[in-house]
């Protein structure tokens, strides 16, 4: 408190407000704030960690069966775009601490085109599902006509069995010859065996992806949207000379929804 | 405080009423819906929570007087369910949750730092938006046909009623984000703007109540925003995590809700033990015994808080193994609260109490919390628990704190700081009679209860035999005894606002910083910067006259 009121216009820094001392104590204190706001955006996902857990302690078969509908090589291409994010924006923070403003610029367009792209590939992944009926809860019909459809294009959704190359026609799908899987393992029934081999409630495997990966999207998109006001304010010639905090804020909150991500990648795609 | 105030400041303040003030800087409804000042937005917020309060307590007294007799007295069974169900979501979202931290502790908050405002005054002034647009979402679910799940939300029943869940949902999903930034703000802000000399251990005691609050509403809200999106997801687009017909759990529900909703009930009763413990140290007039031991155990119970909530599912069929750890856990609780209570009885002991209405409400707290807190134990223990589950023991348990706890303090604190508020007195006449007909009303709404309770009167339901009428018609005449006191509260303090005297700066003599400025404050809050002294050496002020209140004793000066 400076011991001459009426403070708030006489300050020299345009971005302190009137009732911190210092611009330090401001930042501080904004990045304080950040941190405990990511504390609870990790207890908001904490609660679909746990309901992962519960189920997959409960019901292990549904995850070990599931785990074929999911595409490794879109999962692993979009963890690299956004790992490749979180280097721009940690550049971002630090061009904006050393007052580049062009550089800047460039780095936060770099990153919005990452998440971007990361949301394309979520859409391509999603756009297969829905296309074979692998929806959550009641919306779970599975349906071998589409998958068979699907099965023509280049998108490798189909299970592992048919991607290693795009089928030419539906009848590239193998039949059910592997058989049920009986004791097997990891049962790898391609889509058409989807109603033989399948486990009970396999749905719910789904609706644990779909309210996951979806509302980690909805982090992504609101995170496109605060990396673009940032760019709008870059444009606008602030940031720099000092003062750097919402660029610092806003990259915190971008690394907790990578972090999210590549918890979400092996839990989901890769542990069988 | 020693010898930070220049002598006469005092005086000056006095003065300084009718000056320059924060109701005076700005005029115009748009200068308070936008206003960034704390104190602004902790009087929007007090008001918000009145008028819930009211809207709460209709459907109470509505409830109440279904209960009347056996069977149909005024409304259906359907609406009964309806009653009691919005009771509970508009107590519990709207009133107690953000009851006492949101508006006294937006207010006082930063005048006991010494401080101009929280940290983020801009996300002050969200948390209460999203207050309003929460409070708009409960009021459109009743208007809507109102919903019947209980304030629980307990699938599958939730997930299969035609009532508006979603609405209501939704509505408790905001406003956690709005109790989540409140708590946020004041972490950030005790962290941060505390004034030189304040080291945490010489913070007053409702700054501690207020951060270990803060910490459960940061830690605990979210669990509770996404186990409601998974409900609203549920009803909207059938995801079948909690709805067994699709291979859910509904006791993964039950976990998660309590999850939050146990410490939800630290949320309510801290900020009350925090006011507590300025009220029982002011007005005995005398230095609060065992400050750290008060400060580690609301920390102590924000911790335990978190480890308890198995204890609301002692018969839903979990483990035995787990029943007996959450029960054991539960039990620990009592001691941090116990710890709390000796305390202040420590400080009470050869005090000179003064029975100002204020201190009316900080003893009634103590009874009434003593019996919520030990019939809490009760509850706690596995075999008495599997007797008294789900009966009218659980609601005058849970009213005893709650009621008994946190609205007894809020009141206690509301009158403490009215003078603060508004710059005005009211009348300690009026305020001991409302008291009292709240003490008594209160008493005999809710004690009867126990006692049906634990002769087996099943809580929520709409009909019962015969041999409960008494219990019954008493705990309803007790609710209009109640409901009569509140009324009799409504007319003077409104008197108050109109009429009342003007407040001195310091009408108690406390020691804490925000008696050091005008009553009620100027919009900056303090004309110099605040150094903080022990806050609760009570030597430091000395009283002069009704109109002046207390002074701060000039260095040297004997009284």
């Amino acid at each position: 408190m400076s011991a001459t009121h009426g403070g708030a216009g006489e300050h020299h820094d345009p971005h302190l407000a009137h009732h911190f001392e210092t611009g330090e104590q401001q930042a501080d204190s904004a990045k304080l704030g950040m941190w405990i706001f990511l504390a609870t955006e990790l207890l908001f996902f904490s609660g679909l960690f746990c309901a992962y857990a519960a189920y997959r302690a409960n019901h292990p078969e549904i995850f070990i069966w599931s785990d074929q509908f999911l595409d490794k090589t879109l999962g692993g291409l979009n963890t690299a775009i956004l790992i490749c994010s979180s280097l721009t924006m940690a550049w971002a923070v630090r061009a904006a601490q050393l007052g580049k403003r062009r550089l800047l610029a460039v780095l936060l367009t770099a990153t919005m085109v990452f998440a971007v792209a990361f949301l394309g590939v979520k859409g391509i992944e999603y756009n297969t599902k829905w296309k074979h009926g692998l929806l959550w809860g009641k919306y779970y019909h599975p349906h071998v006509e589409a998958a068979a459809e699907h099965g023509a294009e280049p998108a490798p959704a189909a299970p592992p069995a048919a991607s290693g190359k795009a089928p030419a026609d539906s009848s590239e799908i193998p039949p059910s010859a592997v058989g049920p899987a009986g004791l097997a393992k990891h049962p790898r029934g391609p889509i058409s065996d989807i109603p033989e081999t399948a486990p009970k409630n396999v749905q719910i495997f789904f609706s644990i992806y779909f309210i996951m990966t979806g509302l980690h999207g909805i982090h992504v998109i609101a995170g496109i949207i605060v990396i673009g006001w940032l760019l709008r304010r870059t444009l606008g010639g602030e940031f720099g000379d000092g003062y750097a905090t919402p660029v610092d804020n806003v990259g915190l909150y971008w690394h907790l929804v990578d972090i999210i991500w590549i918890f979400l990648f092996p839990l989901l795609y890769l542990i069988r | 405080m020693s010898s930070v105030t220049p002598p006469g400041a005092g005086a000056a303040a006095a003065v300084a009423v009718g000056g320059d003030s924060y109701l005076s800087h700005d005029k115009g409804l748009r200068s308070w819906i936008f206003t960034l000042d704390h104190k602004r937005i902790g009087i929007m917020y007090l008001v918000a929570i009145l008028t819930s309060f009211f809207l709460g307590g209709v459907f109470a007294l509505l409830v109440r007087t279904e209960l009347w007799t056996p069977g149909r007295t005024i409304v259906s069974a359907d609406t009964y369910n309806k009653l009691f169900t919005l009771h509970g979501a508009v107590m519990i979202f709207l009133v107690l949750i953000p009851s006492i931290p949101a508006s006294i502790g937006n207010f006082v908050l930063p005048l006991m730092l010494g401080a101009k405002d929280v940290a983020l005054p801009r996300l002050n002034l969200a948390s209460f938006h999203l207050y309003v647009v929460g409070a708009i979402f409960l009021l459109a679910a009743i208007l809507t046909g109102g919903v019947d799940t209980g304030w629980t939300f307990y699938t599958p029943y939730s997930v299969t009623t035609g009532t508006s869940v979603i609405l209501t949902t939704l509505g408790a999903f905001i406003l956690g984000f709005s109790s989540i930034f409140t708590g946020l703000n004041f972490i950030v802000t005790i962290h941060k703007m505390r004034p030189k000399g304040m080291t945490f251990f010489r913070m007053p005691l409702m700054l501690w109540s207020l951060y270990a609050t803060a910490v459960i509403q940061v830690l605990a809200t979210p669990v509770l925003g996404i186990t409601l999106l998974l409900l609203i997801a549920e009803r909207t687009l059938g995801i079948g995590i909690f709805n067994p017909a699709l291979g859910g759990d509904p006791l993964l529900f039950q976990h998660f809700f309590w999850f939050y909703s146990h410490p939800a009930v630290y949320i309510m009763i801290l900020p009350a033990m925090g006011i507590e413990s300025e009220l029982i140290s002011v007005f005995s007039r005398k230095h609060i015994f065992g400050y750290k031991f008060i400060a580690y155990s609301s920390i102590a119970i924000a911790v335990f808080g978190f480890l308890v909530w198995g204890h609301h599912m002692f018969v839903s069929g979990q483990s035995g193994l787990a029943n007996m750890i959450f029960s054991l856990l539960t039990f620990s609780v009592a001691i941090p609260s116990a710890v709390k209570i000796f305390n202040w009885l420590a400080t009470m002991y050869k005090g000179s109490i003064h029975f100002d209405t204020p201190m009316l409400y900080a003893l009634a707290f103590i009874f009434l919390f003593a019996i919520g807190g030990l019939t809490g134990l009760f509850l706690g223990a596995l075999a008495t628990d599997v007797h008294l589950h789900d009966t009218y023991f659980v609601v005058a348990h849970f009213h005893y704190t709650m009621f008994g706890g946190t609205v007894i303090a809020f009141l206690g604190g509301l009158h403490y700081w009215w003078p603060k508020f508004f710059g005005r007195k009211y009348s300690e006449r009026w305020g001991k009679i409302a008291a009292l007909l709240i003490f008594v009303g209160f008493n005999l709404t809710f004690f009867t209860q126990f006692v049906m309770g634990s002769h087996g009167m099943p809580r929520r339901y709409y009909n019962y035999l015969p041999q409960f009428t008494p219990y019954h018609q008493a705990s309803t005449i007790g609710s209009y005894i109640l409901a009569l006191g509140f009324f009799v509260m409504a007319g003077y303090l409104a008197h108050s606002l109109v009429k009342g005297e003007r407040a001195p700066a310091n009408p108690w003599g406390a020691a804490t910083l925000e008696w050091q400025t005008s009553s009620p404050p100027p919009y900056y809050n303090f004309d110099h910067e605040m150094t903080a002294g022990d806050p609760y050496d009570l030597d430091t002020v000395r009283f002069v006259s009704p109109a002046e209140g207390w002074v701060p004793r000039t260095e040297g000066a004997t009284s």
